[in-house]
Order: C-alpha cells, then structure tokens, then sequence
C-alpha cells in the first residue's frame, strides 16, 4: 500500500504530516511512503532527507494524491492556491485521507468529501480513551504549544524568568499563573517552571490539582464549590456566578503576577471569557499575556488572534499556530501519533478500516461517502474519578485507570510497626483468644507438675523476649534474620549430644549421631552464609 | 571437674548470645557484630554441654561418653561442619530461598531424631505424671519436627522449581488434614502410659501422618505466598527445637526454640499483613496461582486491554528518560531475582548516581521469595544499603519523582489493590507507583503476576513498558548510558 503525503497548502502552515523517521517506521509496516516534492521543506526536512529515507518524491499535488492509497496530511483539505481546485475534489473513491478536519466547524468540507466517497478520518477526533493516547494528535500538539506559549512570552518579557542575585543587584523571578491545566496548560508549566519561575496555575476542575502540584507548580483555589470535570477529561461550562468569581481572582492575580497564559477551552464551545480588561490594567507595564484560545474568540477578548499587540503596556500574544512555529518537532510527533493509528488498523497488510474497533470508529469521518460521525458515545478514560463507573464492571474492557492518583484510595495503612521502635508489635487482640489463652494457662498450672512448670515459665518468658527483640529487626535483614534464627535453632544438636551416651549399636545412639549431624550442617551452614550475606551490606 | 553450676553459667551466656544476636540484626552496622555473638553462643553451648557428656561437671552426669562416644560425636560435628560449610560457600544470593528451606527441614529432622531416640533411651528414669508429661513432650516434639521436616523439603522442592508452584487443591483438603489431625491425637492417646517402649508403633505411625500432614499443607500454598511458608517454617524449626527442650529439660534449648519459634512467627505476620491475608487462610492455602481463572495468563485478544493497548518503550527511550531524570526510583521483584539483573542494575545506579540523580530503591515486604530476599540480592550487587528503602518509606516520596522503574514486579505495584474492591488482592499495601510522573515497566510479556490479575498500571497514561529479557534490557541500557 501506498502512503502519500502532499505539501500543506495554508499559508504559514510548516508542519508536515510524515518526517524521514516516522516514514521509516511506516516503510517497517510495510507502507511504501511518497512524499510530494518540498513538503518537508518548511519542517528542516529536505527531500534529500525523504530521498535517504527511502522514500519516493513525487512531484505536484495532483500525482501524488492520484498515486496514494492512503493521504496522511495534518491541515483539513482547502482550496490549493497553485491548482485553483479544492484538495477535497483530489479524493477519489475508496480513497483513505488521515488529518484534522474539526467535523463539527467545516459541515461543507465534508459534505465535499462525502461527495468523493472517500475514506476519512479525522485526528482531532481520537477518542480520549487510554489506548489511544499514542494516536492523540490534540494532546502532542497541545504540549507543543504550551511549551512554546512560555517561549514566546519569554520573548516578549524584559527580563529573566529565573530569580538572580549579580553583584550589579537582585533580579526576582518572574511569576507566572497558567490558565487550565489540560496538555497545554500542564506543559506551560512545565517549561516555566523549567526556566525558573514562580508558577501558579488555575482548573475549573479539582481533579488536576495533584498534576498542577506534581509539575510544581501553585494550585490556586477559588472559595466556590462547583467541579467542571465534564466528559471525557475536558472542562464543562460553568455557571455565570463561578466565572465572575473566576474573573474577579485573575484580577487579583494581575497585581502580582508578570505572565499570564491561557489554555482554557471547552470543546465544541466558544472560549470562555477570563482575563477582563481591569486584569490588564491591573497588571504591571511589560506585562505579558498569551492566549492560546485566540482561535476560538480568546480567554482575553483584548487578544487579537495571529498578532501581537500591545494594551495598557501589556503584550498580549495571540497566535493560533504555536505547534507550527516548532514545525520539526511538531511534525515528528505528528508523524508518530498516525504512525500508531495507522498500526492499530492493520498496517499495510491487514490494513483494514474497522468500525467494531473503538479507536478508528471514533476517529472515522466518512467511510467510503457514508458519514459516520458523530460517533456513538463511548465510555471515556476517567482522569482522576473517585471509583469505576459501574458500566465498568459489566464492560471489563473499559478503561478504569485512573490517570492520576485516585482521591478515594484508602490510605496505605501504615504498618510502621515493622521496624521503627520496639514492641510496636499492636495485633488486635481478640477476646476469644484471650479466654482460650487463660485457659491454657490454668490447665497447664493445674496439670503440670513443678518441673514442667519452671521449664514453662523459662520458655514463656522467651517467647516475649524473642517477640520484643524481632521486632526490632529491619526488614532488610530478614533474610539474615532467617540464616541466622536457623543457625540458632541448630541448638538441637544439644539434644543430640544428649543421646549418644548408650551402646554405639543402639539404635537410639545411631539416631542421636544422625541429629547431631545434621543440626551441625544447620549451625556451620546457617551462620556462614548469614556471614557471607552481611557482608555485603555496605554503605 | 568443674563447679555444676557452671553449666548453668554457660548455658545462661549462650542464651543471652543468642538474644544478642537477633538484637544485633536491627541495623546494617551491628548485623555482623551480632552474627559473631551467635556463633560465640553455638560454641560455648557445644563446648559445656560437650564437657557435660564427658563428665566434665561435679554432680549427677546421666552418662559418661566413652572414647567412641567421643569419636562419634567429632566425626558427626566434622562431617556436619564440612557440609554446612561447603553448601554456605557454594550457594548463590538468588537460591538464598532454597538453602533456607532444605536447613529448616534439617532442624525438623534433627527433633523427630532426638525425639525417638529420647523414648528409645530417656536420659533420667521417669515414673508417674513426670513420665507421662515427658512422654506427652515427646509425642509434640516429633510431631512439630515431622511437620517441619517434610513440609520444608516439599517448600524447598517447590523453591527450586522441581515441583510446580501451583497450589494443590484436593477435594474436602480442610477435612483432610483434620482426620490426620485426629488420627495422630488418637495415636498420641495410645503412646502414653505404655511401659517397655511399647508405643514405638504408634509414636512411628504418627511420625509419617504428621510427615503427610507437613507435605499436604505445603503442596496446597501457592508461589506468591512462598515468603509466609518460609518464614511459617522458620517458626516452627523453633518450636520443635523448645519442645525437644521441654522432653530433655533443656533450659538453653527451650530458650533458644522460643527466640527461633516467635521471630518466625512474627516474620509471617509481617508477611501476611504485607499480603492483606490472613495468616489462617495463608495456611489453609490455595491461593496464590490458579484460582483465579479468567483473569490469569495473557489476556485474549479481543476480550480486553492486550500488548497492543499499552504504550511501548524500547531501551533508548529508557536511556533517555533516565539521563533527564533527577530522580529515580527502582523498584525490583522476583523477575530481578530470575534473570540475575541487579550487578549491571548496580553499575546503571551507579552512573545515574555519579551524574548527579538520586536514585533509590523501593522493596516491597513480599518481593522475591524470602523476606528480606530483594535486600540481599541488591547487597550482594554492591547496592549501597541506605538507598534501599521500604514500600512505607517510600510511597509518599513518588509524586515527586521523575522517574520508576519496575524490574519484574507486577502484584507489588497493582492500583487495583486500592481502587478495585472486588480484586483479589484489594487492601494489600502496594507501592504507589503511578504517582510518579513516568513508570518503565520491564516484563517480559503481558502476562499477570502470581496473582493472577491483571495490572491497570500498564495502562496508565504515565506507563511505558519495556518487553523482554530484564538482563538483557538492563545491560543495554548500562551501554547505553556509559557511552
């Protein structure tokens, strides 16, 4: 089968959908690759590249889309600008097209498509299931851009991120408040954080707080009880009330903060509005605030997409193409997310599209003209939700993995006991074995006569010592412990010796030789080999 | 001929030895310290009572040993020594389980011996309630030791992998061991009171249903719950030994049984608590492999989450994720042990160490097959000790680290022992893994644990596994990192 990628045809688009590498893992499935000519040319990948890869240049859209079985792009086909004719019209029947194509925006393009009876499908529609992670084109380009938000307002920020003492003066470290933390959000943290800032970051959603905090960062809470985990790990819309006193902390974090980013976005919803223009008064002259929510109307209304501009001495930073600007990193991680889906249908022998398969009929558009999307619900990969959802059981195969640490998990019952201090040795006593115990007890005073008794007594009180001293030993020692207490318990050659005082013919004298022998490979061996193993204990 | 009280001296100073000894093993520094004084013990008891046979001590002496005796007595000691001696030099740091087991099965060996020929030749001519208490002391010494014995062969056996680790689950097992029980309780009725060692038969019949009782119990405890056997046995090598005490009122053997018999004991609590089982269901056995069906062994494809659902690694993303990390935590299980990973795990720690990581390692109480087995195998590797730590010391340390990873473990880092009530293994501490921000799971397949459930963690969005061979894959990375 053939794999073809043309050249993307929006204007500053730089990413392309198969890099040199991941056409050699393609070429492993057994994908002839063709690559249009300078098609990664934008990404540093030149066709020399794609050459020594194995891969066939083909030169022209229009070749390469009649030679390919398989199209594999990452913008949703448009209007090509050198052939005057719409890449959706290059679709042939039966053909397969992998790229983002945001179904629920573009209803004419793919009604376009329909019309083609083609194959499509779509990769901003990978379902959010565990499985599929490694297909979710979203999540790779979202990490991009959030990394690349930092880096650009680092650009635009006067000063360091990192706090400095110099013998010319202290500089403080800047501070930064991350806006929703999902991919995006998450990576901006990281990367800030990398760089040496003071990081806080904000979720309507509770459950992220533990990610939020792993990644070092500040959590910041708002004295408002409402959880905006919606489906499918996303935020939901949140109540008029909530968002003002959204609004109402973001101003207040103005005053102190020097860089805001913004990744809020609710799917199929306009961005919500959360940076007022009194945040921007409020915050210092050279300021900075990124929006990676510029496309779809902006967490900051002030934010003017694709451009920067500059209000109340604050930059405020609105591109819409962050993954793009990193167009060689971005399209290697492009490349391996179809790469995996690409595996999951059957690579080039079994290729095949399934729709009983979750995956691919999630992220199936249009299977051969037949629209198949929206795709029916499927149960999504909880992020952090307190217990498996009941359909769980009946359904063994959905996912009940909890991401991040359960909030419901018991607290590991700490058996601290074990080594710390002595005597911690707490079992619940039961009363029953109290009684049976004191039974015991007086049957043994009653019964016994006082030998027995001053043997018992000796024997007792052995039992307790050898409880309060065990418990002091250290787990890593347990082995030893072992060795050692078996060395020991070869005491019985005592028993032995004891017995060999008759006729060497006697067979109580023969069986009393016997135990001495081997109660004594118990004693030389137990204590040489507890020897040989601590030695080995070394600091 | 020395004062007889002395006798008693020497005992006294074996005893407190010998409680010296297992103090000793509190901490890494004073373990050989301690080790030392329990071979000082074992000398100074030999020696008295050595002195004691010969007619060393004013007072009554039962009997005096003869030259031959003597000869006897050195040519079993030398022997014994020289066997000891060689399977200690000679025994590897992953068979520690094994020589363990087959020891504790010459203890059980030695007080089924002492005990028959204890009836066969009493040390002191006994009449009455002292008779009968002694006969009674017997008949339990050579119970417990039989027991101990045949049940520590079939755990050595199992060990070793002679036998398989399967539990053996006979139909009405329970009652089983309760009519052997029986028999022997009624055999033990028809020892006492006879005169002339008429109960030899009996007392014999008894010695192989205890025997059977020692191999029924230990053929039905699975794999996984080895550790509590080990440490079950242990206790009862100690046990047998203060019995024999008892029927040779022994004080020092008493003692030393006792000391033996409760750290074993308390070795298989902290087992069972490490496991979230109980003791009793432990020994009822039947646990530990094959019970649970549908679960076990390599998911079907198509009925659940199989190799293709989780997100594969291959060494150099490993590599990598390790030189960026700074800080690790390795958290090792039997599947180390197998595949003799942790020499090239040390030097891997080693270099992380050097370029500036902290690396640590994670030990959960039930890894390996031995309490404390994991601590060995990692000492043995020059794994400096204060950088191997306990699950408890641990757990709340993962959220904090870059990376972890596991070296074939799979039950001792299962989530589902906190979030699924219905698992087997639900409410058993495990080591939290998850928390971390990135778990390598090295395996060699998709197969469940001992278990046999199936583990959520290699689903996990922070999962990656890493297939094959853990020496393999380990010495790779080793390369890797060094060049």
């Amino acid at each position: 089968m053939k794999v073809g990628i043309p050249k993307e045809v929006l204007a500053g688009e730089r990413r392309v959908a198969t890099t040199p590498e991941t056409a050699k893992r393609l070429q492993k499935l057994g994908f002839e690759v063709l690559i249009e000519s300078g098609a990664g040319a934008n990404a540093d990948f030149s066709d020399d590249l794609y050459t020594a890869a194995d891969c066939k240049i083909v030169a022209g859209a229009e070749a390469l889309w009649a030679e390919a079985d398989i199209v594999l792009k990452v913008r949703e086909p448009m209007q090509h600008p050198e052939l005057g004719k719409h890449e959706a019209e290059l679709l042939r029947e039966g053909q397969v097209l992998i790229s983002f194509i945001w179904p629920a925006q573009n209803q004419e393009l793919v009604e376009l498509l329909a019309a083609r009876k083609g194959t499509v499908l779509a990769m901003d529609a990978v379902p959010r299931i565990s499985r599929a992670q490694k297909c979710d084109a979203l999540s790779s380009m979202a990490n991009i851009a959030g990394y690349r938000a930092v880096i650009e307002a680092a650009q635009h920020f006067g000063s360091f991120f990192t706090g400095q003492f110099t013998a010319a003066g202290k500089v403080p470290p800047a501070r930064v408040l991350v806006i929703g933390a999902g991919v995006a959000g998450l990576a901006a943290i990281g990367a800030a954080k990398g760089l040496g800032a003071i990081v806080r970051a904000f979720d309507t959603r509770p459950a992220v707080k533990e990610q939020v905090e792993s990644m070092g960062a500040e959590y910041l809470t708002l004295e408002f009880e409402e959880d905006g985990d919606g489906a499918g790990g996303y935020a939901k819309v949140m109540t008029e009330a909530f968002m003002d006193a959204e609004r109402a902390l973001f101003e207040e974090q103005a005053k102190e903060v020097d860089i805001i980013v913004t990744t809020a976005l609710i799917p199929g919803k306009p961005a919500p509005f959360l940076i007022t223009e009194q945040a921007l008064i409020n915050m210092r002259e050279g300021s900075v605030v990124v929006d990676l929510a510029a496309e779809r109307g902006g967490n900051c209304p002030q934010v003017v997409a694709d451009q920067v501009t500059i209000k109340h001495g604050v930059s405020l930073i609105g591109y819409t193409d962050l993954p793009s600007r990193m167009a060689n990193v971005a399209s290697n991680l492009y490349g391996n997310n179809l790469y995996h889906l690409l595996d999951d249908m059957g690579g080039a022998e079994g290729f095949k599209v399934d729709e009983d398969d979750e995956v691919v009929r999630g992220t199936l558009i249009l299977n051969r003209g037949e629209l198949r999307w929206p795709p029916p619900k499927i149960e999504p990969s909880p992020q952090a939700k307190p217990a498996p959802k009941p359909e769980a059981e009946a359904k063994p195969a959905a996912p009940a993995t909890p991401a991040s640490a359960p909030r419901s998990k018991p607290k590991s019952s700490s058996k601290k006991g074990h080594g710390g201090h002595g005597g911690g040795a707490k079992k619940q006593s039961n009363p029953l074995w109290l009684v049976l115990g004191g039974l015991a007890l007086i049957a043994v005073g009653w019964g016994g006569n006082d030998d027995f008794l001053d043997h018992f007594t000796v024997f007792i009180l052995a039992c307790f010592i050898g409880w309060q001293v065990i418990w002091n030993v250290s787990p890593a020692l347990h082995t030893p412990l072992m060795s050692v207490t078996n060395a020991i318990s070869g005491i019985i050659i005592i028993g032995g010796m004891l017995q060999i005082g008759g006729e060497l013919s006697d067979p109580a004298v023969i069986l009393g030789a016997i135990a001495i022998l081997v109660a004594t490979i118990n004693v030389a061996g137990g204590f040489l080999v507890t020897q040989r193993m601590l030695k080995m204990f070394q600091r | 001929m020395l004062p007889a009280g002395l006798l008693n001296v020497a005992y006294i100073a074996a005893s407190i030895l010998f409680i010296l000894s297992l103090a000793g093993l509190s901490n890494q520094e004073t373990a050989r310290r301690g080790n030392i004084n329990g071979i000082i013990g074992m000398l100074i008891a030999i020696a008295a009572t050595a002195a004691y046979t010969l007619g060393g001590f004013e007072g009554v002496t039962p009997f005096t040993l003869g030259p031959e005796g003597l000869g006897v007595l050195a040519g079993a000691v030398l022997i014994g020594t020289l066997i000891g001696g060689f399977m200690a030099a000679r025994v590897a740091m992953t068979s520690m389980p094994e020589l363990v087991a087959v020891l504790h099965s010459f203890v059980g060996l030695a007080a089924v011996l002492v005990g028959l020929s204890s009836y066969m030749a009493p040390l002191h001519e006994l009449s009455g309630s002292e008779a009968l208490v002694h006969e009674l002391e017997i008949f339990l010494a050579v119970f417990i030791g039989s027991i101990t014995f045949t049940g520590s062969v079939i755990a050595f056996l199992k060990l070793r992998g002679s036998l398989s680790g399967r539990p053996l689950t006979l139909p009405g097992r329970h009652l089983l061991n309760l009519g052997m029980l029986l028999a022997c309780v009624y055999l033990g009725y028809d020892f006492v009171g006879q005169t002339n060692h008429g109960g030899l038969t009996s007392l014999l019949i008894m010695t192989g249903i205890s025997g059977l009782i020692g191999i029924h119990l230990v053929m039905a405890i699975g794999g996984a719950d080895m550790p509590v056997v080990v440490s079950m046995l242990n206790s009862y090598s100690g046990w047998a030994a203060a019995a024999a005490g008892f029927m040779l009122q022994n004080d020092l053997l008493l003692v030393t049984g006792a000391l033996v018999g409760s750290s074993g004991a308390i070795l298989s609590y902290i087992m069972c608590a490490a496991m979230n089982r109980s003791f009793i269901s432990v020994i009822l056995g039947g646990f530990g492999g094959g019970e649970a069906p549908a679960a076990s062994g390599e998911p079907k494809p198509g009925e659940g989450k199989g190799r293709d659902d989780v997100v594969e690694f291959d060494v150099s993303d490993t590599i990598e994720l390790l030189r960026s990390a700074s800080s690790v935590i390795i958290v090792p299980g039997y599947g180390m042990a197998v595949a003799q990973a942790q020499h090239s795990l040390s030097e891997v720690v080693k270099l992380l160490r050097k370029s500036g990581a902290e690396v640590r390692f994670g030990i959960h109480p039930v890894a390996g097959r031995l309490p404390g087995h994991m601590n060995v195998l990692l000492a043995e590797a020059n794994v400096p000790y204060d950088i191997v730590l306990e699950m408890d010391e641990l757990n709340d340390d993962f959220p904090e680290t870059d990376a972890v990873l596991v070296i074939g473990a799979n039950d001792i880092v299962n989530p589902s022992a906190q979030t699924d009530p219905t698992s087997p293994i639900a409410g058993m501490p495990v080591l939290e893994v998850w928390n971390s921000a990135t778990v390598v799971v090295m395996k060699r397949g998709m197969a469940s644990g001992y278990a046999g459930v199936q583990n959520p963690l290699f689903f996990n969005e922070n999962s990656r596994m890493l297939f094959g061979d853990a020496k393999t894959n380990v010495d790779a990375i080793l390369v890797g990192l060094k060049s």
